[in-house]
């Protein structure tokens, strides 16, 4: 290797950068829609009521996450961890999944949760501590969450090397081709489990969507932690497509998720995503990022903000007034009276409840251990 | 009828064709498991048979084995990996231990694993390190997990159909030492002849309980047969299920025998005789007339081979072990 080549290769990748020239935009900060020639067909048919919807969807998750860390901060749940900045990454990825897509989020998709149809009140259960996830995958093809970080990732090439076995890809029928989108951050990239779910989406042809949401922080550490290349040029090394898309043009980002989405189905699978965002909060409730970051980085990125682009942009056009952006406001208002009710009345499951649901066949220790537990309950009461 | 004399990993091979035959969600997955068939040979004609997608060679990566089954068994197939060696499952051991054991819990039950790891254990064949391990203690531990281990043919070739059928996720332990070793058994049985967590008295005796699971069952056998011939009756039971744990047959034994002595190859601290013997304390204080024995392996990492011998249980390890039991 030349030595422009080896200094290149050792250039550290800056913790906070544009994007570069190899991501992927069409609304700038400035709300400017830019034309892309391989992109600009997975928009051309939204109207201006889609538009408007997206907008809703952004504002009703960045309320949701407000309310998550309000209702910690108050003692209501025991953690929250904040995706707050990543609101476009979240709805323009997931609004570009078919019901009958899979999809695996990390802890931090309440927003991908939120345009699949959960109720909103599932990802509170896990963070209040009424039950570790609690919601059947199936319902919404919306799956748990994953806490050790990266984990789902192989999940989710299992699960599509079974969409493929199935015969679910590639047969040109739009209701049966199936694709799964794996969410992950830029912190897991490190993780062995997703290097090895590349290697085995890879071998077979799996239809999966590893979306990266690179948000610049993995709790302290910066993406150059993680990685010397830019994230969505690992996938390059594995032997698939990989591409940058901006993370907070929630355009771009549910025209590239289309995209991939749709090669997976036809049988073109895995692709790698990695939406370039930035975690505007902490890490989660815990965390302190004053201690390794400085204010600047996070006012720069103020003005990169998901919601004000298409804001600005919904109003040049004349396709939205303050009337609407009023109203929306106003819905965000009692969607999260709503869910705070629902959080703080969230009941907590009697003490023998633990043992249920540990085995699906019946098993002689959870029934013994339940039966202790409440003859030991039931012998307070006869004490009294 | 057809009473064949077959090996134990031919009976493995079997009792997998005939799941597969059963249920066509059944697939196999792990390391070189196809064309060669595994390293033991127990897939072997499988994938002919059955095709790449039932029976698939993974790339060399344990967690990535155990992680992909999960995803297959959330889509609703019955996923059993094949971990290639004990000492080979520790990079799993975070999809097994948080994933697989938990994921049914973590939907209120929702949605079920019914995921079989199949691992080949325990020493004595002269491999290099983490050939020859026995950890099943760590997942015996790990609730969400069953734990079986099978000693002989003829329950080799129904446990693994039955661990198949099961929901819940197996930990399928197969003493390697043995896949060679014959038994006979009536090949052409409808219906297995005992449920898979059960535990099987196999020899009865009146002075003491000799207990264990997988490779040294056999030993164990030799060694009642040998203090039959200086007059002590052993009992001998086959543990096969080490979770949930067959207690109550267990007890019935020590009740009548008074003494009880635990084999197994892994290490004896924390190892299943130390949860066994807790167990039988509590509930057969007054019948004991001695302290359970354990004879396990030494609480060190799995010695070169060359010196293995003096690691593993044998027959006058496990006599020694009555002695002391029969001393008190």
């Amino acid at each position: 290797m030349s030595d422009k080549v080896v200094a290149e290769l050792h250039e550290p990748t800056p913790a906070v950068g544009d994007g570069g020239p190899d991501m992927i935009q069409l609304l700038t900060p400035e709300g400017e829609r830019l034309s892309h020639p391989d992109y600009d067909k997975y928009v051309a048919d939204l109207t201006p009521d889609d538009l408007r919807s997206f907008y809703r969807d952004l504002v009703l998750i960045r309320r949701l996450d407000a309310e998550g860390y309000a209702l910690q901060r108050q003692g209501e749940l025991g953690l929250w961890p904040s995706l707050l900045g990543q609101e476009a990454a979240q709805v323009g990825s997931g609004r570009a999944l078919k019901p009958h897509d899979m999809c695996f989020p990390t802890y931090r998709e309440h927003g991908v949760g939120f345009v699949r149809g959960m109720d909103p009140q599932s990802s509170l259960q896990l963070f209040r501590g009424v039950s570790q996830g609690g919601w059947d995958p199936r319902d919404h093809n919306f799956h748990l969450y994953t806490i050790v970080i990266g984990a789902q990732t192989l999940h989710a090439t299992g699960y599509a090397m079974g969409v493929k076995m199935d015969g679910n890809v590639g047969t040109g029928d739009p209701e049966r081709d199936t694709a799964v989108i794996c969410y992950f951050g830029d912190g897991a990239s490190a993780q062995g489990d997703v290097n090895e779910a590349f290697v085995y989406a890879a071998s077979f042809d799996a239809p999966v969507v590893f979306f990266c949401q690179n948000n610049q922080w993995a709790i302290s550490e910066p993406v150059s932690k993680q990685t010397r290349i830019p994230l969505f040029q690992r996938a390059r090394g594995f032997g698939f497509p990989g591409m940058r898309v901006d993370g907070n043009d929630v355009l771009a980002t549910y025209a590239v998720t289309q995209h991939c989405l749709d090669e997976a189905r036809n049988g073109n699978g895995p692709l790698l995503i990695e939406a370039f965002t930035y975690r505007m909060g902490a890490h989660t409730t815990a965390d302190d990022p004053t201690k390794y970051r400085v204010s600047a980085e996070v006012e720069q990125w103020k003005f990169r903000d998901p919601i004000q682009r298409l804001k600005t942009y919904l109003s040049r056009e004349g396709w939205a007034d303050d009337v609407f952006f009023t109203g929306v406001d106003e819905e965000a208002d009692s969607f999260a009276a709503e869910l705070r009710q629902g959080c703080i009345t969230m009941a907590t499951p009697p003490g023998e409840t633990m043992w249920d649901h540990i085995y699906a066949e019946e098993h002689p220790v959870m029934e013994a251990e339940r039966a202790a537990f409440l003859a030991y309950q039931a012998s307070f009461e006869e004490a009294k | 009828m057809a009473l064949e004399k077959v090996t134990l990993g031919k009976s493995l091979t079997s009792g997998l064709r005939k799941a597969m035959e059963k249920d066509p969600k059944v697939v196999l997955i792990g390391e070189d498991i196809g064309k060669l068939g595994g390293v033991f040979r127990i897939t072997e004609g499988l994938q002919k048979d059955f095709g790449e997608e039932r029976v698939i060679d993974s790339p060399l990566a344990e967690s990535g084995i155990v992680g992909t089954a999960v995803g297959l068994a959330l889509r609703g197939y019955r996923p059993v990996c094949e971990i290639q060696f004990d000492g080979f499952v520790y990079p799993a051991f975070d999809q097994i231990v948080s994933q697989v054991a938990k994921m049914r819990a973590r939907s209120l039950g929702a949605i079920t694993m019914p995921i079989v790891i199949r691992i080949p254990f325990g020493g004595g064949i002269g491999s290099p390190e983490h050939h020859s391990e026995s950890p099943e203690a760590y997942f015996a531990h790990t609730a969400g997990l069953r734990v079986v281990s099978c000693s002989n043919p003829e329950d080799a070739h129904w446990m693994i159909q039955q661990a198949i059928e099961c929901d819940d996720p197996v930990m399928f332990f197969e003493p390697k030492r043995r896949y060679h070793d014959r038994g006979e058994y009536d090949t052409a049985a409808a219906e297995a002849p005992r449920g898979l967590f059960e535990a099987n008295v196999i020899r009865e005796g009146t002075d003491v309980t000799l207990l264990g699971y997988g490779p040294v069952v056999k030993t164990m056998l030799e060694s009642a047969a040998a203090a039959e011939t200086e007059g002590t009756s052993i009992e001998v039971i086959d543990l096969r299920s080490l979770s949930p744990l067959p207690i109550d047959t267990i007890v019935s034994s020590v009740r009548k025998t008074g003494r009880l002595v635990v084999v197994h190859e892994a290490s004896s601290f924390l190892g299943m005789a130390a949860e066994i013997s807790s167990q039988v304390t509590e509930q057969c204080f007054y019948e004991l007339e001695a302290p359970v024995v354990r004879v396990g392996g030494a609480n060190i990492p799995y010695p070169p081979s060359r010196m293995e011998e003096d690691f593993l249980p044998d027959l006058d390890r496990i006599l020694d072990g009555v002695d002391r039991a029969l001393s008190f």
